[in-house]
Order: structure tokens, then sequence, then C-alpha cells
């Protein structure tokens, strides 16, 4: 090869950057597949809804449903609790968001906006997995009358929202509805 | 191995034939036979050995439990169960395999311990110490999920704790925790991968395994003195004289492993993975195997809020971080001299950090309340200031004992001062077989 002929664009050089861009794309379209099944499957995403009859549920009692592998608490609350709950005003708690799909992303974490709504101010569902580590709160316990988590030690109130212990954000509340006066449907 | 020449000279026409193809047998016996290692290594020196034979155990056993193991949600737990009842010897294979990974976990602290005692890390061995560091995370990730796939409340609850430290990352932490998980909760998808990766991770480990032996016969052994080899004198062959030491500390290991296997096989377990797996039921304590408590108390000891971090992103970093600082300890000791034997300041906060590891362990295995709480921080805080304080300032102001010439000259020293029973001529003997 002369001088003259390495320092012009040649077919050699072509072959080069062709097979170094085909070996990048190919690499990227093959390493995909192999992240993109590890992400929830079909199966697991048609377990998106289920519906709750919340009928026998008299004030003070609570049930857990099961939805996309996690318990929801659906709990008819005193007014007692609701009493407790409101008098707590939203800039002493740990976590002033409402962390309730239903509403914005910055509604605030007061008893309304973290409970059913306008009327339905009784009710409360959240997803039951402490926002520390995913444990299971105890119903009816803690401090504060409301949730307590036995792994790390963090108590939520009536209104599942944290007071104290490790976990930095209010129990979470799905997307949900009433679709009936006593059906709740979740998802 | 470690720049000598190769003192292999087959002796049958085979062995010869062999070798000009395939120097496999040259390869072996330049490493375990004629490679000669320090005449003075003590049993804190057989770990190695002891290691090796532990990640052999838990692959063979590990092989036949998979042969009646059911990776499903639905079939898991009994088929554990079937294991300890209806497979022949199944019940000797599953707690060897259970029992075995403890033992694996206390061999490699003795080890770890053994080389932070005797500057084992230090220039021209700092690779060899990464990748010691490597294997410990492989093993660890592989014990936990281990641990998973019997599917009882602990394996369950774990898990979801586990895979909840990647919830504490901002941003993209729901995403990974999902993409671990394959779902919105620990479930079959992550049972079934947490099985394949079970299943892999041992021959990642016994792969860096070669790595790490690989490194160690580049730069030769460290020995309690802390003095590099220099003469021939200072050596023994590896056959017999390792060989044997090695062969004596692994009978004695495994009679104490098989002391936990046959009398007490559930003692370092949880009596609550004998439950099967409940999602809607959190067990009153979640505690994690006792090889990972340390970790656990100082996860637990950040309780407060640190600048923007909050207290649960901070556990986590402190957690990770306690492992993450193994790896730049060759860098921040500081020391010229290797061996604790002759650093007595060292020594003294030698021991003071295993008695508060041990100590982390115990907080570990507390519930996160009263005065556990501040024993957990002071306990942490001592654990990464014996790193990131002590290490550097005391290489520089710590006056060390005068340091013998040679490993020959400590040798025939020690059994100077011991009395008559070996005259150094008997003791100064193994060289001239050697």
């Amino acid at each position: 090869m002369s001088a003259n002929e390495s320092t012009e664009h040649n077919r050699r050089d072509f072959l080069y950057i062709a097979t170094a861009m085909t070996g990048v794309v190919g690499a990227g379209a093959v390493v995909w597949p192999f992240i993109d099944q590890m992400r929830p499957d079909a199966s697991t995403l048609a377990l998106a809804t289920v519906e709750v009859d919340v009928s026998a549920i008299e004030p003070g009692m609570s049930v857990t449903a099961k939805w996309r592998g996690k318990p929801i608490f659906i709990r008819n609350r005193t007014d007692a609790e609701i009493e407790e709950a409101k008098s707590v005003s939203v800039d002493q708690l740990p976590d002033q968001l409402a962390r309730n799909e239903n509403l914005g992303a910055d509604a605030p974490a007061s008893d309304l906006e973290r409970s059913a709504g306008e009327g339905k101010e009784n009710w409360i569902v959240m997803i039951g997995s402490c926002t520390h580590l995913g444990c299971v709160p105890l119903g009816q316990a803690g401090d504060f009358g409301g949730w307590f988590c036995p792994c790390h030690g963090s108590h939520y109130d009536t209104a599942g929202r944290i007071r104290s212990g490790p976990a930095p954000e209010n129990l979470h509340i799905p997307n949900y509805e009433f679709i009936s006066d006593t059906v709740i449907r979740i998802g | 191995m470690s720049g000598g020449h190769s003192t292999y000279s087959p002796k049958t026409g085979i062995g010869r034939w062999f070798d000009a193809r395939l120097p496999l047998p040259r390869l072996v016996h330049d490493s375990f036979v004629s490679y000669p290692v320090p005449r003075n290594l003590n049993y804190a020196y057989t770990f190695g050995g002891i290691l090796s034979l532990m990640l052999v155990v838990q692959i063979v056993t590990g092989i036949v439990l998979a042969m009646h193991y059911a990776a499903s949600t639905e079939l898991a737990f009994d088929s554990v169960e079937k294991i300890m009842r209806d497979v022949n010897s199944g019940w000797l294979i599953r707690y060897l395999h259970a029992n075995g990974a403890s033992m694996f976990f206390i061999a490699v602290y003795i080890h770890i311990f053994r080389g932070l005692y005797y500057g084992s890390y230090k220039a021209p061995r700092e690779l060899l110490w990464i990748l010691g560091v490597i294997i410990y995370l492989l093993m660890m990730a592989t014990a936990f999920m281990g641990y998973v796939l019997p599917w009882g409340q602990m394996s369950f609850w774990g898990a979801t704790v586990i895979t909840g430290f990647f919830t504490a990352i901002p941003l993209v932490g729901e995403w990974i925790q999902t993409l671990l998980l394959g779902g919105f909760a620990v479930d079959n998808p992550t049972l079934n991968r947490f099985f394949s990766l079970h299943y892999l991770l041992p021959f990642m480990i016994a792969g860096v395994v070669v790595l790490h032996v690989w490194a160690l016969h580049v730069t030769g052994q460290t020995n309690p003195t802390g003095i590099e080899v220099k003469s021939k004198t200072d050596t023994v062959a590896f056959t017999p004289y390792a060989t044997i030491k090695d062969g004596f500390a692994m009978i004695v290991f495994l009679a104490m492993f098989a002391y936990f296997v046959f009398y007490i096989p559930n003692y370092l377990g949880h009596a609550d993975n004998y439950i099967p797996a409940d999602p809607l039921k959190t067990p009153a304590h979640i505690v994690p195997e006792w090889y990972f408590l340390p970790f656990y108390a100082i996860l637990r000891a950040i309780t407060f809020n640190i600048g923007p971090i909050d207290s649960k992103l901070g556990g986590v970093l402190a957690m990770f971080g306690a492992i993450a600082v193994l790896f730049f300890v060759p860098w921040l000791d500081t020391s010229k001299v290797r061996s604790a034997v002759y650093r007595p300041w060292y020594k003294l906060f030698f021991w003071l950090f295993l008695v508060n590891a041990v100590f982390l362990g115990w907080l570990g295995s507390r519930p996160a309340e009263g005065w556990y709480i501040p024993a957990m921080q002071v306990s942490t805080l001592f654990y990464f200031a014996f790193f990131l304080v002590v290490m550097p300032i005391l290489g520089l102001i710590e006056t060390p004992r005068r340091l013998p010439n040679s490993i020959t000259e400590a040798v025939l020293e020690k059994n100077k001062g011991s009395g008559t029973a070996h005259p150094t001529g008997a003791t100064a003997s193994p060289e001239t077989k050697g």
C-alpha cells in the first residue's frame, strides 16, 4: 500500500466502519430482548384489576384484598378515627403528599385526600406494603392507632400516613373507584 | 510459577506424549506440587483450600437438589419437604447444602480476617484482594437467592426486603425493582429467575476463584511475618507440606460441619422458614441469615436523614458502602509494614474491629428498638472509622516493631525462644527435602 493510497478513503475503511456499526446496532438489538424479558409478562399485567364487595364491612372493620400480588387494605373507619386523622395539620407530617393515584401528584396529605373522597370519608383503600422495604404493616396497631410495620418499626396513622419510623412515604393509594355503593374496583 | 522455571519432568512415555500436546499435568505439578510456599504458614492460611472444598460441596449437593426441586410457587415448598421425607438420603443432602452455605461463610470470614490481620492485601496483591471481594459479593448474591428457593416465610419476606433496597434509588428505583421481580411483588417469575441465577452464580464464583488462585500464584503467598520470600530456605514445597496441612485442616473443618449437619441441622436457620410463604402476612421479626446480620444492623442504624438523602436511601448506601469500602483497603492502609505481628496499635484495632463486627451481627438479630438503635449507630461508626480513619492514620504515626531480615531468621528466632524441644536443625530440615 503506497502512502498516497493510505490517506484516501478506500474500501477497507468502508468495511471497518460498516462492520463496527452493524455490530453495535446488532448487539443493542440482541441485548434489549434479554433485558425486556425480565419485565412483568402479559399474564402478570392481566391481573391488573380486582373487584371487592365491601357491603359486609362495618365501621371499625377492615379487609385485606390481593392485587398484583400485594395486599390491599380496605378499612371502614369509625368517626373517632376520622376525627383523629383530621386533627393533625398537614405541615406536621413527615410526608405531606397524599400519594393518591386518583389525585394529582401534588395533592396534600389531608385526611380527605387520603380517603375515598367527599361522602365516603370513612373508606380508606391503600396498598398494604410499607414504603420502607415492603413488609405488610399490621392493622389497628402502632402508636397512632393506624398501622404498624413490624419489620423496622414504622408507625402509620388512621389515614395511613407515616408518622414515625424509617418509612419515607405515606402508604400508597392505588387507582380505585366505587363502581356501585358496595363494590370497589381496584386498578 | 512465580518467575521460577518448571521442574516437571514426565517419567513415562504417555506422560511425555501428553506434555508435548496439552501440558495440563505440568500446570498442576507446578501449581500444587513443586510450587514453593513460605515455610512459616500457620493454620489461618488453610482456609483458601477449605473454601475451594466448600464450593465443590455446594455445587455437588446443589446439582443433586435441583433434580428434585420444583421452582414454582405452587410446588416449591412441598418439593423441599418431599426432599426431606421421600427422596432417598434427601434430608442429608439438603442439610449438607443448607449448612454448607453457613460453613462457606464461616470459612470466608476467617479467610478475610486473616487477610486483614496479616496485611495480605498490600502491594503487589491488590488485585488478588479485589478478586476475593468480588467472590464474596457473588457468594452473598448466591446465598440470598438460594434462601428464597424453599419458599418459606423468611424466603418470601427476605426477598421482599432485599429487593426493596432498590426502591431507595431515586427516580429509577421502582422500575429496577419491578425488573428484578418480574412483577409488582415477589411471585412466581421472581422464584424462577432466582433459581436460574442461583444455579449460574456458583460457576461464576468458580471462574473468579481461578483468577484469584492465578493472581496468588503470580505474587506468591504472604506469610505471618509479612516479609516476602527472599531465598530458597524461606520456602517449602507445596506437596507434601501445604497439602498435608490443608488436608488436616479440611478434615477438622468437615468434622465440625458434620456436627452441625447431624446434631443441630436447623440451628443456623430460622423456624419461620418452615411456614409456607404468605404474601399477605409478614412474620413478626424478619431476620436475614446470620452471615448478613452485621450488614443488616448497618442498614437499620441509619434512622436519620442526611441532607437530601433520606434515612431509607442512607441505610441502603451505608450497607452497600460497608462492603464497597473493602475494595479500597489496599490503598486505605498506608503502613509500610504488612503484618499486624509487627504493628502493636494496628493489632489492637484489628481485634476491636473483629469484636465490633461480631457485636454488629448480634445487634442485627435484635429488633430495631430501644438502646439497640444507638448501639447500632456507634458500632456502624466504628466499622467505617476503622477503614477510613484508623487504617490511613495509623500507617503514618505508628512505630512498628523491628522486622526480621527474612522468614528463615524469624522462624529460627522463634524456635530459639521456645526452648530445647525442637533444635533449629530439626525444623530447618524441610528445606533440604524440598
